[in-house]
């Protein structure tokens, strides 16, 4: 059992203090007597102590027992119940959730009760605020993905910017155009344009933002329902984009706006086709008008009863020859007209595959006979309206498998010039050509719903037709469509990264400040994590870059689908010997862009960022080189994995790139290409952040400052 | 009284032509806007049936070339033309056409118009 200290002091200090009393008595008594009365005293007394001291000791003892035994009784009733409760509620004040405390004694049973309430009040106040929290954390997360998950599949490009221009949100449509914008060597892929916390005034006149969020605003000053505003506006590459701007306002009414989300469409296409038939339209109407004025005014002479026979044929020929040539023109423009048709109902872009796997698997639904997808030209792209398209097929389909009982259907889809045949052709017997023409004008019957389309309405949907046709001799017929090609080339399925790293709404949050860049937390800043393969170790005397690799970092975010990967022709020799290092041979750079055209993009990607890399002072050195003659100057400040490892591991031997990564548990992939190297770095980089933090560097002014004093910085490249 | 017809297009001359010589005119021809404006100058006609888009020169350039020269200024000028937008007629305005008349007309108006101008 503990010994309760307060207790044993409360029981033993009665007594003590008794025997001090009753000793300083005896003192005093003392101290007043002359010497005779204390030789008197001490004769008298000095006997009795043998015989009686005892007594008055045992006296003594008897009190401080009783002392003791009382004290015990007060302590125990009075202090211990207060030190209990004092401690229980201590607890409770530490967690909410401990149990109610349950009363010592009587005498603090009211005490214990009001406490208790407090306590239950209070765990009932916390459990409330967060259940409120998680749910609203919840709905938070499922609004973001159901946003991420819409606007990945909208056909549109959509770009969410905050006021600062810097992109919040994107989709996959806005990074397929601004690829198609973008004039940087290829392998950049437009992501100097696109990228979370990336200006967009790279690619749209900041001065036309500005003036459509004036609109906007004077618009929700007036009270306006509909407050988007639309503009054009032309791209250093030649295109028309459509903009329209919609204001992101809080949810409270009268609150600034926060940012805007703007829908991109490239209308240059569309704008050259309009113009075109604009011109048309407007080319015929003049020359109607002139030819027709020529056919009225001869007619009016016509009139004239005293006509000479020669007048005559003369007025007759002018108004022949002016009918004949705007029959021509009329014909002229049709021929042009009809390509243009079929963009007028909205089509999507479909790989033949796809199709013709949806549209047997429709079939056979329908039909319940086997269909098999014969014949399917790879990589075809056509535009459709793959609904109606598949419809009709099945709506054949079935008008077929009720006709013939053993009947086998195959789909065939080919280029044929600028359209594409789509095939259904069955086995089994012939077809009168009025039920044909039956199935192909009438209205289609899907299960028991009546369609208001026909077949022919279907095909004609696609600018395009459909037809019966008949093998000769082989037996087999086939219902051909005649469905428009896409007119422009999907971009290559591009490998997109994993949704979420396309949104990061914490920028909304992010305040442009670059210029005391030394003041900001590094877990704000944007950094631009790169490294170099090289031809050798020396700039000075003509190594050059042969590729260059990056990543970036946004908000503590690795961004992996916003990378940079580029080879670089160096222009010269690379050195058998540096191969093993770099594994990059001399055919693999051929025809790749030179460093003049590859620095201004990286410059570009690297905009508005810091600098990483390892040991970055090497990569740091080839680019410096290059300042004089590609014009492009790396200014923004640079930070090194190598020099902050060795601040927050500072007695380690080691700080290779593998070692370091090891030591934190970063895995280690494609060593020794700059795009792997860059992407470990960046890693390592996000690994030691926080160690940083635990040392009390959390700006980039401490995180540069601390470079400096580290061991390594003293030694120079 | 001259006047000359200014047009590219054959088969509107035709009829233009017979029909102002049997209205008593004297008519010049005239296939491009230089040789109309040539035509003005050494004929000086009365009036002036204008196409408004010819070869070398629109009948617009022409009309404001005549109303620049002092010596010819006062010629009437009736703007023919296939070109009926209203920024069209702003601009035969603006140039300082007479009267305009926007392809097809009906000649008995034609007629009447001339008339008009000439009285």
């Amino acid at each position: 059992m503990k010994v309760d200290r307060g207790l044993v002091l409360a029981m033993v200090l009665p007594g003590l203090l008794l025997a001090i009393w009753l000793v300083a008595g005896v003192a005093l008594l003392w101290v007043t007597l002359d010497a005779a009365q204390r030789g008197a005293i001490g004769a008298a007394v000095g006997p009795l102590v043998e015989t009686h001291g005892v007594l008055p000791f045992a006296w003594w003892a008897v009190a401080a027992g009783l002392a003791a035994w009382a004290a015990q009784r007060l302590y125990v009733a009075h202090v211990q119940p207060h030190a209990r409760l004092t401690d229980a509620t201590r607890v409770l004040l530490r967690d909410p959730r401990a149990p109610a405390i349950e009363a010592p004694t009587v005498a603090v049973g009211d005490l214990t009760g009001a406490i208790n309430a407090l306590a239950d009040e209070r765990r009932a106040l916390v459990e409330n605020t967060e259940r409120l929290v998680a749910e609203a954390s919840r709905g938070v997360a499922e609004e973001r993905d159901q946003l991420g998950a819409l606007m990945a599949e909208l056909h549109q490009s959509v770009v969410v910017c905050n006021l600062a221009g810097r992109m919040l949100l994107y989709n996959g449509r806005a990074r397929s155009l601004f690829r198609r914008l973008s004039q940087a060597p290829r392998a950049m892929g437009g992501s100097e344009l696109v990228g979370l916390g990336r200006s967009i005034f790279g690619v749209i006149d900041q001065a036309l933002i500005a003036h459509a969020l004036e609109t906007v605003e004077r618009r929700i000053a007036r009270g306006e329902a509909t407050v988007t505003t639309r503009f054009v506006t032309g791209t250093p590459a030649g295109h028309l984009l459509l903009v329209s701007l919609a204001p992101v306002r809080p949810a409270t009414r009268d609150g600034a706006l926060t940012g805007y989300v703007l829908l991109l469409d490239d209308i240059t296409d569309d704008y050259a086709q309009q113009s075109r038939r604009d011109g048309q339209l407007l080319e015929l109407t003049e020359a109607s008008r002139a030819s027709l004025a020529s056919v009225q005014a001869a007619l009016d002479m016509l009139e004239y009863p005293d006509l000479g026979p020669e007048d005559r044929e003369r007025f007759h020929g002018v108004v022949r020859e002016e009918v004949a040539a705007m029959g021509q023109r009329l014909a002229a423009l049709d021929a042009g007209a009809s390509q243009d048709l079929m963009t007028r109902w909205p089509l999507q872009e479909m790989l033949a595959t796809d199709l013709a796997a949806a549209a047997a698997r429709q079939i056979e639904a329908a039909t319940g006979r086997p269909v098999a997808v014969a014949e399917v030209e790879a990589d075809l792209w056509i535009n459709v309206d793959s609904f109606a398209l598949i419809e009709a097929l099945s709506f054949l389909g079935r008008r077929l498998a009720d006709a013939f009982d053993q009947t086998e259907f195959r789909l065939r889809l080919s280029g044929a010039g600028t359209r594409a045949h789509l095939d259904l052709i069955w086995t089994g017997g012939n077809v009168s050509s009025e039920t044909l023409a039956d199935w192909e004008s009438g209205p289609m019957q899907i299960g028991g719903e009546r369609s208001p389309l026909s077949v022919r309405d279907v095909a004609e949907r696609h600018g395009g037709e459909v037809w019966f046709e008949r093998d000769r001799g082989q037996g087999p017929g086939f219902f051909r469509f005649l469905l428009p090609l896409a007119s422009v080339e999907l971009d290559a399925a591009a490998p997109l990264a994993a949704r979420p790293e396309f949104y990061d709404f914490d920028l909304f949050a992010a305040t442009e400040s670059t210029n005391a860049l030394d003041d900001r937390p590094l877990t704000e800043l944007a950094y631009t994590v790169f490294d170099s393969e090289t031809t050798g170790l020396d700039p000075a005397s003509g190594d050059e870059i042969i590729q260059l690799g990056a990543v970036r970092i946004v908000n503590g975010k690795l961004l992996r689908g916003e990378s940079f990967d580029q080879l670089v022709d160096p222009g010269r020799s690379i050195p058998e010997a540096s191969i093993p290092f770099h594994g990059i041979r001399p055919e693999m750079v051929r025809g790749q862009p030179l460093i003049g055209e590859v620095l201004p993009a990286f410059h570009a990607f690297a905009e508005d960022t810091v600098l990483v890399g390892h040991n970055v002072a090497f990569d740091m050195r080839f680019l410096k080189l290059k300042e004089d003659t590609t014009g492009v100057r790396f200014e923004q400040p640079v930070l090194d994995t190598l020099l902050l490892a060795s601040v927050v591991h500072p007695k380690e031997e080691s700080q290779s790139l593998e070692a370091i990564a090891g030591r934190l548990g970063v895995e280690v992939r494609a060593r020794h290409s700059a795009a792997g190297d860059a992407l470990t770095t960046a890693q390592v980089f996000l690994k030691i952040l926080p160690l940083l933090g635990e040392r009390g560097i959390s700006t980039l002014g401490a995180a540069r400052a601390a470079s400096e004093s580290s061991y390594y910085a003293r030694l120079r490249y | 009284m001259k006047v000359l017809i200014a047009d590219d297009e054959p088969n509107i001359v035709i009829s233009l032509e017979f029909m102002m010589k049997r209205e008593g005119y004297e008519v010049i021809v005239a296939r491009d806007g230089k040789q109309a404006l040539d035509a003005i100058r050494r004929e000086r006609p009365a009036l002036v049936l204008l196409d408004a888009m010819m070869p070398e020169m629109t009948g617009f350039d022409v009309c404001a070339a005549v109303r620049s020269d002092e010596t010819v200024r006062d010629t009437r000028i009736l703007m023919l033309t296939a070109k009926g937008r209203e920024t069209d007629l702003a601009r035969g305005a603006g140039v300082g056409v007479d009267a305009y008349m926007t392809k097809p007309f009906s000649t008995r108006d034609l007629v009447a118009k001339v008339k008009e101008l000439l009285a």
